[in-house]
Parts: C-alpha cells; sequence; structure tokens
C-alpha cells in the first residue's frame, strides 16, 4: 500500500502551498491530482492579489474593506490573519521566482482593485494566477514532491474517527489505490461547473466539498456562490476586474454608464453582487444587447491595454471575435467563485482529527457572503502555508493505521457497476439540466419557491443518477467514467447550496432574494452550517459570526 | 454547420494500430475545436479520450495535433481549421500515445526538470526584506517566456527532437533562458555551461516550427538563439555549436565569402580524433568532385564586408550600453 505522512489531494495553488510549506516543516508530503498540477484552475486566475503593500494602505484597511464586502458574514479573526499576513505571503512567492509587474524603481506595481480604490493589487499583466501556479510548481519541483498525476479522489478512508488516507483512481490505468497517510489536506477547488454558465475550468466539480458530506463533515455558507460581471457570453470565460481596475466602463444598449444608477459612488468598481445585479437588471429591462452589457475598454488605448490587459484582449478576440482596442466587448454575469466550503477552523483542521481542507473547497471564511476581487489568491498563500504546516505537525504525532484492502475491492466493483451498465442515460443530459436549473434558480437572483423547484429537480437527478449508462468500458484513459463520478460529485453539492440557501430568508452578499430583498443581521448575521446523516438527509445548524472589530453596517456604493 | 472531424484513434486495450474515425456533428458557427470534440464526446461517442480543462488557453491541457500542426484545441476557431468542411485531429508528436489524442507527455516534462527551472539563489546571499527589485523593462522582456503553459505544442513539433528525443527542445530551453536572465537566480554562468552541452542550444536547426505552433507567442527558436549569444558573451565557446558560429564570422569577415573546406575542422576545433570519423565523408566528397575547394580567395570588395561586420558590432555595443 502506498504510504505517506502526508498527503495533500488537489494541485492548485492551495494544494501546492500546503504542500510546499509541510515538506519545508520535514515531512514526507505527496500530492495527488486529477490533472497535472499546471492544468490547474489557479492558472485561469487574472486580476490580481490584495495585501497592504504602501504606506498609504494598512491591514486594518484591507480586513476592513473584506469584511465590508463580505456583507459582514466573514469572521473577523480570519480576516485578520489574512490581511496581516498578506504581504510577507506575497515577498515569498516573489522570493520563489514569481515574475510580477513592476514599477520605475523596480518595486510591485499596485492596481486599484475593488470599490475603495486603493492600489493594493499585485499582478502580473492579466494572467497572475498563471504565474503564481507556475512559480509553486516549480518549487515542487526543486523539492522533488512526489505527485499522483491524474488520478481522482474517490473518498476519505476515516478509521477509529481519524482520518487514515484516501481512495483514488488512477485516471491513465483505471486501477482503484489507497494511498495511507496521517493526515490529508483537501484542495480540491470550487465547484462553478454546478452552473451552466461559469468562468470555471471544467474540472472545477467540488469533488473534495461531495467527498467530505458525504463522510458526515460539516460544509459552511453553501448557499453563498459569487458571480463575476464580465464573463463572455456562451463560453462563460472570466473577464478580469482588472480591464474595470483599469477604468473600463461598463454601458448597456443606449450606451449609458449604467452603474450610475445603482451605485452613484463607486460606478463600475462596486462589490460584484452588486454589479451582477445591475447588469442583469438592465438586461431584464430590456437595455441589453442580446443578453448582455457592454463593457468598453477603447478609451485606456491600445498602449495600456497591451501592456496591462494582453491575455484579455487575447481572450475577446479569440473567444468573442472582439477587438477591445475598438469595440466594446458583451459580457454577462457567470458563477466564478464558493465562498462556502468545507467547515474550518483557522489552521484549517475539520471537524475530522487528521483531515484539513484549504483553498476554494474549504470556508475558514475570509469571504463571507462575497468574495472581495483579489483575496482568492491572497487566501490560499497565507492559508495553504498555515495548514500545510499545522497538517504537518499534527502527521509528525500521529501513528499510521493500517487500511482494509476491502475498501479497494468495494470501489472497484462500485465502479464496475456503473461501467457494466448497459442501459441508461448519459452524464452529459443530467448534467445540462442541472446545470440550466441552477443557473435559473441559485444565480443573482433566486424565490423560495425557485429554490424548492431546483431543489426537486436535484433530487429527481439524484434517482437518475443511478442508472446513468457509459459508453466507455475501458480500463485505459476512461474519461467517460471519470465524468460521470464527477457528476455525482456535483450533485450532492448542489443539493447543500441549494438546502442552505432555502433555509436563509434574507439577501445577504450573492444570496439575494426577491422573496426576502433585505439583509437580516437580527436573525441571519450567522454561518450556515449543512451536514449529512448516514441516511443521506441534510441538517442545517448554524454558528454565530465572529466579529471582533467592526460592526455590522450597511453597504453603501 | 455539418463539420466532419477526422480524429486518429487508438486504444492500446483493443486496437494493434492507429486507425482514422470519421465523425460528422452539427454545431454552431462560433464553435472552437475544442467544443465540436466535446460535442462528440458527449453526444454521440463517450469512448473518445482528449485532455482539456479550462477551454480559455491558459491551462495548456488541450494540446493536439490540428491539420498535422499542434496547437490547441480550444483556440482553434472551427471554421478556420476546415478543409472542405473536414478538420483532422491527431495526437501531438515525439510522445507516445497513451489513447486517442492522449499523449504521455513524461519526454517533455523530463526535459523541463532537466534545466532546473526554479530560482536558486546564492545561499549565502540573504534576499531583501520585501521585493526583489527589477527592472519593468526585464520583466517585460521575460513575461514573453513566462506566459509559456507548458501545453507541450513546440516539442511536439519539434524537428530536432524528432531525430534526437534527448534535445531538451524549445520549451524546456525557453523556460532555462529566463531562469538565466533572471536577477534573483545565481546559476547563470552554470546554466549556460549546461545548456551548451550536446543537446542543448546549438542543437537547435532553427526550422521555425516551434515559433509557428506556439499558441502563447513565447517564440521558444529566438529564446534560444538568446541562449547562445549569452553563452558566447560569457565565452563559452569550447563546443562545437559555438565553433561553428565563429567560423562562419571569421571566414566572411577575412575573405568576404564562407570557406566551406575549414568549416568542418574549425567547428570541430581541429581536434583529429573528432575529425577521424568524417574522413570517409571527405573522400567520397572529392571522389565525386562534390568536395570544395581548398583554395579559397579573397573577394574583391572583402573591405567593405569588414566595414559592414564593424558597423554592426558598434550598433550593437551601443544597445548593449543603452
Amino acid at each position: 500500500m502506498l504510504r505517506h505522512d502526508l498527503l495533500v489531494v488537489g494541485a492548485g495553488g492551495a494544494g501546492l502551498r500546503a504542500a510546499l510549506a509541510a515538506a519545508r516543516s520535514g515531512v514526507d508530503v505527496a500530492i495527488l491530482s486529477k490533472v497535472h498540477p499546471l492544468r490547474s484552475h489557479t492558472g485561469a486566475a487574472e486580476g490580481g492579489i490584495n495585501a497592504a503593500f504602501s504606506e498609504q494602505d494598512s491591514w486594518e484597511n484591507h480586513a476592513y474593506d473584506t469584511v465590508r464586502e463580505s456583507d459582514w458574514l466573514a469572521d473577523q479573526d480570519a480576516v485578520e490573519v489574512l490581511t496581516r499576513e498578506g504581504p510577507d505571503a506575497v515577498y515569498e512567492l516573489d522570493h520563489m521566482g514569481a515574475i510580477f509587474s513592476r514599477g520605475p524603481d523596480g518595486r510591485f506595481l499596485l492596481r486599484p482593485f475593488g470599490p475603495e480604490g486603493i492600489p493594493r493589487t499585485v499582478f502580473a499583466g492579466d494572467t497572475t494566477g498563471h504565474v503564481v501556479l507556475q512559480t509553486l510548481y516549480q518549487q515542487v519541483l526543486k523539492d522533488r514532491l512526489r505527485v499522483y498525476e491524474e488520478w481522482l479522489v474517490l473518498d476519505l478512508i476515516l478509521e477509529d474517527g481519524f482520518c487514515a488516507g484516501v481512495l483514488a483512481y488512477e485516471i491513465p490505468t483505471g486501477t482503484v489505490h489507497a494511498v495511507a497517510a496521517r493526515a490529508v489536506i483537501l484542495a480540491t477547488g470550487g465547484a462553478g461547473r454546478l452552473y451552466a454558465s461559469t468562468t470555471n475550468a471544467f474540472i472545477c466539480t467540488g469533488d473534495g466539498m461531495a467527498i467530505a458530506l458525504r463522510n458526515g463533515i460539516p460544509l459552511k455558507d453553501m448557499e453563498m456562490v459569487q458571480f463575476h460581471p464580465t464573463t463572455l457570453p456562451g463560453s462563460g470565460i472570466l473577464i478580469t476586474e482588472g480591464a474595470r481596475a483599469e477604468g473600463g466602463y461598463l454601458l448597456n444598449a443606449r450606451g449609458e454608464r449604467f452603474m450610475g444608477r445603482y451605485a452613484p459612488r463607486m460606478m463600475e468598481q462596486a462589490g460584484r453582487d452588486v454589479v451582477c445585479r445591475a447588469e442583469q437588471t438592465e438586461v431584464d429591462e430590456g437595455r441589453g444587447v442580446n443578453g448582455c452589457v457592454l463593457l468598453d475598454l477603447r478609451h485606456l488605448g491600445e498602449a495600456k491595454i497591451m501592456s496591462r490587459l494582453a491575455h484579455t484582449r487575447e481572450l475577446c478576440v479569440t473567444f468573442a471575435g472582439v477587438d477591445p482596442v475598438h469595440e466594446p466587448v458583451p459580457v454577462r454575469p457567470g458563477a466564478h467563485y464558493f465562498m462556502g466550503g468545507i467547515h474550518t477552523d483557522l489552521v484549517g483542521r475539520t471537524t475530522i482529527p487528521g483531515l484539513y481542507a484549504v483553498g476554494e473547497c474549504a470556508c475558514v471564511s475570509v469571504h463571507g457572503a462575497n468574495r472581495l476581487g483579489g483575496n482568492s489568491l491572497l487566501e490560499l498563500l497565507v492559508f495553504g502555508r498555515r495548514v500545510g504546516e499545522n497538517a504537518a505537525e499534527f502527521a509528525r504525532n500521529q501513528k499510521g493505521v493500517e487500511i482494509s484492502e476491502a475498501r479497494v475491492r468495494d470501489a472497484e466493483r462500485e465502479l464496475a457497476r456503473i461501467v457494466s451498465r448497459s442501459d441508461g442515460e448519459r452524464w452529459a443530459a443530467l448534467r445540462d439540466i442541472l446545470g440550466n436549473t441552477m443557473s435559473r434558480e441559485m444565480g443573482i437572483f433566486r424565490t423560495g419557491e425557485g429554490m424548492r423547484q431546483c431543489l426537486a429537480v436535484i433530487k429527481e437527478l439524484q434517482e437518475r443518477y443511478k442508472r446513468v449508462r457509459l459508453d466507455d468500458r475501458g480500463r485505459v484513459y476512461n474519461y467517460d467514467l471519470v465524468s460521470a463520478i464527477e457528476l455525482g460529485f456535483m450533485l450532492d453539492v448542489a443539493e447543500a447550496v441549494v438546502v442552505s440557501g432555502l433555509a436563509r430568508q434574507e439577501s445577504r452578499g450573492a444570496h439575494y432574494r426577491r422573496d426576502y430583498p433585505k439583509r437580516d443581521d437580527d436573525n441571519w448575521l450567522r454561518h450556515t452550517v449543512v451536514h449529512r446523516d448516514p441516511l443521506g438527509n441534510l441538517h442545517l445548524d448554524y454558528l454565530p459570526v465572529r466579529i471582533t472589530r467592526w460592526l455590522p453596517a450597511a453597504r453603501v456604493y | 454547420m455539418l463539420v466532419t472531424l477526422r480524429v486518429r484513434r487508438f486504444n492500446p486495450e483493443t486496437d494493434l494500430e492507429p486507425r482514422f474515425q470519421e465523425y460528422t456533428v452539427d454545431v454552431p458557427e462560433h464553435f472552437t475545436v475544442l467544443d465540436a470534440l466535446i460535442t462528440i464526446r458527449e453526444r454521440i461517442d463517450g469512448t473518445l479520450a482528449f485532455r482539456y480543462s479550462c477551454r480559455m488557453a491558459i491551462c495548456g491541457a488541450c494540446g493536439m495535433r490540428i491539420n498535422g500542426l499542434a496547437g490547441l484545441a480550444c483556440k482553434t476557431a472551427l471554421r478556420s481549421a476546415l478543409n472542405d468542411g473536414t478538420v483532422t485531429l491527431e495526437p501531438m508528436g515525439n510522445m507516445p500515445v497513451a489513447k486517442d489524442l492522449v499523449v504521455n507527455m513524461e519526454p517533455f516534462w523530463h526535459h523541463l526538470r532537466t534545466v532546473r527551472p526554479y530560482i536558486e539563489p546564492h545561499p549565502a546571499r540573504i534576499g531583501p526584506q520585501n521585493e526583489y527589485r527589477i527592472s519593468p523593462e526585464l520583466v517585460d522582456e521575460l513575461s514573453e517566456v513566462v506566459r509559456c503553459i507548458m501545453c507541450g505544442a513546440c516539442f511536439s513539433d519539434c524537428t530536432v527532437d524528432e531525430i534526437d528525443i534527448n534535445f531538451l527542445g524549445p520549451a524546456a530551453l525557453a523556460r532555462a533562458g529566463w531562469l538565466v536572465r533572471d536577477p534573483r537566480d545565481s546559476r547563470a554562468a552554470d546554466r549556460l555551461r549546461e545548456l551548451s552541452k550536446p543537446h542543448g542550444i546549438w542543437d537547435c536547426t532553427r526550422c521555425f516550427f516551434c515559433v509557428q505552433v506556439c499558441p502563447k507567442d513565447v517564440k521558444p527558436m529566438e529564446q534560444i538563439l538568446r541562449l547562445r549569444r549569452l553563452a558566447v558573451e560569457a565565452g563559452i565557446t569550447d563546443n562545437n555549436g559555438a565553433r561553428h558560429t565563429q567560423a562562419f564570422v571569421d571566414s566572411v569577415k577575412e575573405t568576404g565569402w564562407l570557406d566551406e573546406f575549414t568549416l568542418v575542422p574549425k567547428s570541430w576545433g581541429w581536434n583529429p580524433v573528432a575529425l577521424l570519423p568524417e574522413l570517409p565523408t571527405a573522400v567520397r566528397m572529392l571522389v565525386r568532385k562534390r568536395a570544395p575547394s581548398p583554395v579559397h580567395p579573397r573577394q574583391p570588395g572583402v573591405d567593405e564586408v569588414r566595414n559592414l561586420f564593424e558597423k554592426t558590432e558598434r550598433k550593437r555595443s551601443v544597445k548593449d550600453d543603452a
């Protein structure tokens, strides 16, 4: 059996940062990922990383902006950790070899990101995530860490209440393995693919969240799904917030900068949830252009676009057939980021000893109900390091547990059952229904009635999923099977999202209900915690929000 | 629009050799090659295997040969790739096929690891408390290489790797080209020495394929040529590649034209042991009257050629100073 002190599942920014921190504290670390690390979705992050670098700024400012953007749902002690450790975490990445954009003095160039317009966001053109991922992977090569590439995690192995490893499916050969570990970190990323239109890569299917849920481990604030205001129609490809940070306008069909009606002070720089709702309202009231609004960058000029937004221009030309130097780009909101995730404490511990979670699949929580742009890359650097070090410490003091080979045989039988089924539906048909229903009912605007219908659809899809049929019966690179397994994960995560959202009878951040349009701090200034019992039923609990300094106030733009 | 995708397929569990399969699908005009492939695996044939993830030309997963040239399926508009309504898709080259369009990229990753693709600061040097100071000009220059997404397209179509799989290849060398110029790295000279060995920078034949197929416009060949310049400037000339280049320069500067007779011995550093295996070729060339004349007179007007050399060199040194 394969055995390591610490196993990190997922090789995006959070997983790699955690693995490096753990390895450098002296334990034997392995990384397991369903794709090669460089294919991870961290690489698609564009805009930048926030931290209070400048002398006019402070971690308190950054923390306050983060808390206000979260609509006061973020835990302020967690936000304090994030913002205090921010600058060092980024300097550390610079010392590892990241190439960030520089000013004439050779120091970091900062971009004003988010509502307050304070220059706080370090960036690498508009491919910051790419640079972060390449840099971390280079360090993984330097440290010669073992990577199980193209291994899909199937389940956790819990023994005597401890996490003892994972079951995984080796995609190149179709073999099921048990990987024993004294501690496991889940860093499996988000679940944007629950939605028909998303900025996320095809691999963002909520695997880790679903596996936690299935093992009775609570998920937190799952109803909080961020939509991004500027995605390309059809493909959902992300156009960075940096485009607006650099001065881009949003226009409706009449050529008006409509944000003036919704956020007179902040205009296009208002909170992402606010801008999304404004865009959708323009479209719904007939002032859209084929279901979109227009992002106008022309006044920035070709030189600025090429130096700051070169990748954005390439994306617009390639995937929308529009050159932003000469024409406005049609954009619309798309599912972008899960603020919620596996419930953890400040060092990534879940409710199971030995099991940790970090990054988008986790919820510490620093994003609350609406994430501040530029904070997700920061989160994976700061908490990746913390969680890696902490899990390593735990692993060092833990005895290994034997894993019964029966778990492997059970998993093999289960997969064989799926592969051999001769009649039934294709997974893609079910996924389309899921995506369309989630986009319609769990999107920017929600209602109790709509969410109830959505839940009914998900329940039905879960039943139909039991009869999914595959075309591919082989063992080598059976992506048909991989996609079917992923759909199973997605359906379970979707249920948690809808159940959590249905219960929250208020509007806060990304969770906007037409039937409860006001924020209700008296009743709902609290975290939603959902867990599944052994019979498969979901239960809701609530946790108080940790407020240390900043009392809730209205968000005004 | 009705399109036909002609896909080279191979399943190691059932096939003895690859075969082509044609799929005809009705897809929207704006579809990419990847969109069409996804339509096939979801609606028509779930056994078709290919990698993909971000669908926005940043993850590098969907490298494949499209009408014979490597590229990203997600970045290629279907309409632009059609010949008489058909597009031909094959796995990338220079790497073993695992299944259908999926290749085993280990040879590519092996070369990347070989160039030690990470910053190695001097162990005794303490870095700054905050970020390193790097000029924006250098960041701009390096970003051309930094944007490489390791998709493997250049390696797939590299004509040198086709005959010598040990050639480090365009992507790994380009990445090394970043590290050599990175002020945080302490091993520039060592790196240039390592890269000047056989299978390194001097083995590129400048065929331009990597420049042509790179979906991120990294221009790997230009990075390799830059490394050659840096190696020569660093005095690392004790190799056939550097000597070969110098032989060209010397001959033209001296006589106004290329002295083919001495080119080979000069490249080999007049080393008799190394030259011995070339002797039969030389004899055959003599017999067939293909050998260049050992007499190599100076061309009239050679002074003008020399002037050109001096002018160019002066220009470059001014540029370097600036």
